[in-house]
């Protein structure tokens, strides 16, 4: 390494890289190759530049907000290393541009990425192009590095990634017992239907008290009448999601046998007629720049996102967010999606969360902690970035070399285990059930009689298989095809519509089908087996996937494998870095490790469903073997 | 140390957002308060610098009075490579002013002088002080004065060697607190002097302390017996390097074998900076320098060591207490 390896600055000069994400571990990245002598270097990020990266993104300044991170990074880094290739890609890893060939004309591709999705893409085309990755990712103080060389180590996939957290219907709908089902409730349900797409399902009752006894006709309360008061309309929606709908819940005697129950809110009680005007009055001398700017904390004069506001100022940011809606941005309304980014969007959420918090007897949360909720905000700091590209440099130049025997997985904690603070690992084989790597099949449950095409096509092929471009085909015959000929494609959306039992070619328990990614260059066999029940809250999708997602698939032993196994660690807590994947972090919510040395500090759940043999490098100490229970996978060393 | 109650702007909570979820407003405070001092800038330091920064402490000063040449660009991305650029101007003023740009809210300025000169009265305007390539004396003397500065002023020395790297952490007498399962603990650490740590025997050391510990401590007593600077030594000095190391083995009663002959080869043959290590050892001293201004987790004790050949970073503890 360094100078003492003659040879590595060869392989450095010579190499041709791609690198995958000009984020947080992307800008340490790019800097740290250039600095270390890599010359053809390509990059892609689809992203724009924020003003909450310029905190660790430390090659963009205020003045790039809004270009592409790629196109700017390059231009960064060539000030300092004017005289390399750098050729930024502002377009997403997953357009078909970068096929298996694309990939073929790397020697080694780095992931600096924020999500599980592109991940895993990337780490399909590695394969089937046969190029080594190297994988990375931060949250706060901690994060990883692993290699991925096709038949060495394992690939990306072999370990079961967690799905996103989910939350039973009811707890959302009916009896939230933490802060973060009120968000969900705010976000999800309220604010899709005051402001989002009117046809989309939603499971929030819509009834009025007045309409609540006739099926018939049901008047929507949410829709606004052309010539409904602002105010008045405002007025109407508080009442019926803080009061009417809980005394409705409350209603029901069963439901609250063991647990607290809520009390109904209604305006009048919370704000003073005046107090309401008031609101109206203020905001007519407030201009807004642009519609993002919309601000009611704004326009009530409301300054400190930290403070936490108390079930009279959320109720006034709620009526004032509502109302600016309606008034400022009334062109939005009916297709707006929350955004993390869209201040108005947040205000309003935090107040209806509040809100509801506050009728259920559940702690307020201040607007920033309430955002970082709402956003799926993973924490990000400067210097872990810095020292993960570092170590991503370290691994990549011994790719180079083809080192095989150095090559490392690499964590970085937060606390100390055994003196380290950076510790290497060496990597895994390659697991013989990866349905990604090797050809092991994966066996589904499902009713094949209920069913649809479309079912399976959505729940499994996209949202666990990870494909973008599907085929599927039962023995020889077609079912389906993304990317179809023009006279195929009506009938393929037509077997989309059927029932699994009833395609042409019919699917039944037994039945192996085949479904590929013609861009991925990637394909699985999936054993169909017949099952007629499922359990509406623990398999919410109506059917089961196992073979290797058997962890994953089953959420119910979510918090078993973990908690009773204070020993061990685990090697997939790739800490979703920077990650919109991880759907709720809880933030007093820390798992325990032999020395406390917060590797599975990620996201509740990173870690939880991957507990293997760990094996520690040391060249003198005894090996230390935290234990695990993952069946059918066992650590061996590289040969 | 308490934040005094002051908010943080709208353009701070929006810049440091996702910093401040990690370590809340007031450790945001105590850093916009903090200042900070630097002396050597290469590339472990140059990367140092750009994490607090972007962390967003309230000063930054910077001193080296070094004429930048081509070999101070080697991994030192603060310098633009162009001759006509840098020809004539310090290292101190050169990254100062791509530093200035990372973060407006952040003040940098450099120092003129030589490190040595300075009086404790001087380092009294600090909260953090930071040495890199700066010889054993020197390193001594200025963590002699931050020490008799009357308020807590930490210390620290930083140096990458080819692909090694060692942080050394002096903050005197240290309370902080920290979180143990739902409550907060109120913490306290005494910290030798590098003076004090050096000396302790070394037959008295864990067997398994890091190899780099000593090989360094030999590095530095050679280059101060031949009157070096830091880092001036080179293949050619291998053999006066290893018969020195023989000494002081006997003389401290220590198998030759904790300090083994390819290491010290390693670590005078290269004098250049090895770029992914400065960032691996300058992101360490970051988060450590983040700690200790704002009394948030636990801070080094006293030594890091990182080695690129075997991947790993070592905490030791070197001072008389674990004798």
């Amino acid at each position: 390494m360094a100078s003492s390896h003659p040879h590595s600055s060869e392989a450095i000069r010579g190499a041709k890289v791609l690198m995958v994400g000009a984020g947080g571990i992307g800008c340490e990245l790019l800097k740290t190759l250039a600095l270390s002598g890599f010359r053809d270097i390509h990059i892609i990020d689809m992203d724009t530049i924020e003003v909450s990266n310029l905190n660790r993104q430390f090659l963009f300044r205020q003045s790039h907000v809004g270009q592409s991170k790629a196109k700017v990074a390059r231009d960064a880094v060539l000030k300092f290393r004017p005289h390399i290739n750098i050729k930024p890609y502002h377009a997403n890893v997953k357009d078909p541009e970068f096929d298996v060939d694309f990939f073929k004309q790397f020697n080694v591709v780095l992931n600096g990425l924020d999500n599980l999705d592109a991940r895993r893409h990337v780490n399909r085309l590695c394969l089937a192009a046969n190029v080594p990755l190297v994988e990375s990712g931060t949250t706060g103080f901690l994060g990883q590095v692993t290699v991925h060389v096709k038949g060495k180590t394992e690939c990306y996939e072999c370990q079961p990634k967690p799905a996103p957290k989910t939350y039973p219907v009811c707890t959302i709908t009916s009896t939230p017992s933490k802060f973060v089902h009120c968000i969900v409730w705010a976000k999800d349900l309220l604010f899709a239907k005051l402001f989002g797409d009117k046809n989309q399902d939603n499971d929030l009752n819509v009834r009025s008290s007045d309409a609540a006894s006739s099926s018939e006709n049901v008047e929507d309360v949410f829709v606004r009448r052309n010539d409904e008061d602002i105010e008045q309309y405002g007025r109407k929606i508080f009442d019926h999601v803080f009061g009417y709908n809980i005394e409705l819940a409350l209603s029901n005697e069963e439901t609250w046998k063991n647990r607290n129950r809520p009390k109904p809110i209604y305006s009048k009680d919370v704000l003073s007629d005046e107090l309401a005007k008031l609101n109206g009055n203020i905001d007519k001398n407030c201009a807004f720049d642009d519609e993002f700017s919309v601000s009611a904390m704004a326009s009530l004069g409301m300054k400190n996102p930290q403070d936490i506001w108390s079930l009279k100022e959320n109720s006034r940011i709620f009526l004032e967010a509502l109302r600016l809606f309606f008034t400022q941005r009334g062109k939005d309304v009916g297709n707006l999606t929350f955004d993390k980014d869209d201040q108005l969007a947040v205000e309003f959420v935090t107040a209806a969360a509040n809100i509801r918090a506050a009728s259920f007897g559940i702690p307020l949360y201040s607007l920033f902690e309430a955002k970082g909720i709402a956003g799926n905000i993973v924490h990000a700091v400067a210097t872990t970035n810095a020292v993960i590209a570092g170590l991503i440099v370290i691994e990549t130049i011994k790719v180079l070399q083809n080192d095989i025997e150095s090559y490392r997985m690499t964590y970085c904690l937060e606390h100390p285990s055994r003196k380290m603070l950076l510790m290497p690992v060496e990597p895994f084989e390659p697991n013989k059930s990866c349905y990604v790597c090797s050809e092991t099949p994966l066996t589904l449950e499902i009713n094949t009689k209920r069913s649809k095409l479309k079912d399976f096509v959505e729940k499994i092929v996209k949202a666990k298989l990870g494909m973008n471009l599907p085929l599927i085909m039962n023995s020889s015959n077609l079912l389906y095809e993304a990317d179809a000929e023009d006279d195929m494609v009506a009938i393929y959306a037509a077997n989309l519509e059927k029932v699994l039992a009833e395609l042409p070619s019919p699917v039944t328990g037994g039945t192996m089908l085949r479904v590929e990614d013609m861009h991925q260059e990637f394909g699985c066999n999936v054993n169909i087996k017949h099952r007629e029940e499922f359990d509406e809250e623990k398999e919410p999708d109506g059917m089961v996937l196992s073979g290797w997602t058997k962890h994953v698939s089953a959420p119910e032993n979510k918090d078993k494998p973990a908690a009773n196994n204070g020993a061990s660690t685990s090697e997939a807590s790739v800490p979703a870095a920077e990650s919109d994947e991880v759907t709720i972090v809880s933030p007093s919510k820390k798992r325990k490790l032999t020395d406390d040395s917060g590797i599975p500090n990620a996201p509740a759940g990173e870690a939880r469903n991957h507990q293997d043999e760990l094996q520690v490098i040391d060249d003198e100490d005894d090996l230390v073997m935290l234990e695990g229970s993952m069946e059918g996978f066992k650590k061996r060393k590289l040969s | 140390m308490e934040g005094n109650g002051e908010e943080l702007t709208a353009q701070e909570t929006a810049l440091y957002d996702r910093q401040i979820r990690v370590w809340g407003a007031d450790a945001q405070r105590r850093l916009s308060k903090a200042h900070v001092l630097v002396y050597g800038m290469k590339g472990t330091i140059a990367e140092f610098c750009k994490n607090i920064v972007l962390a967003g402490v309230g000063s930054l000063t910077l001193i080296d009075d070094r004429i930048a040449s081509e070999e101070a660009l080697s991994s030192n991305f603060l310098i633009p490579p162009d001759h006509n650029v840098y020809a004539g101007n310090t290292l101190a003023h050169l990254c100062c002013d791509s530093l200035k740009d990372f973060n407006p809210m952040v003040r940098v300025s450099v120092q003129n002088g030589d490190l040595s000169s300075f009086d404790v009265e001087f380092f009294n305007n600090f909260d953090v002080v930071v040495v890199s390539s700066c010889s054993l004396p020197a390193k001594k003397l200025v963590n002699e004065k931050c020490r008799k500065v009357s308020k807590r002023v930490a210390f620290y020395t930083v140096d990458c060697r080819d692909s090694c790297g060692e942080i050394f952490v002096d903050l005197q007498d240290y309370k902080y607190s920290k979180k143990k399962l739902e409550e907060t603990i109120e913490c306290h650490l005494q910290y030798p002097s590098f003076e004090e740590a050096s000396s302790v025997p070394w037959k008295e050391l864990p067997r398994k302390t890091s190899k780099l510990y000593f090989a360094m401590r030999v590095i530095e007593k050679f280059e101060e017996a031949e009157g070096r600077g830091a880092g001036e030594v080179s293949i050619a000095d291998l053999p006066g390097v290893l018969k020195l190391k023989r000494e002081i083995c006997a003389e401290q009663s220590l198998n030759e074998s904790h300090v083994p002959d390819t290491l010290l080869e390693r670590l005078v043959t290269s004098t250049l900076e090895f770029p992914p290590v400065c960032a691996i050892i300058g992101g360490i001293l970051g988060q450590e320098v983040i700690k200790a201004i704002s009394g948030k987790g636990d801070p080094l004790k006293n030594f890091f060591f990182f080695d690129a050949f075997d991947g790993k970073g070592i905490i030791e503890n070197i001072s008389n207490s674990n004798a």
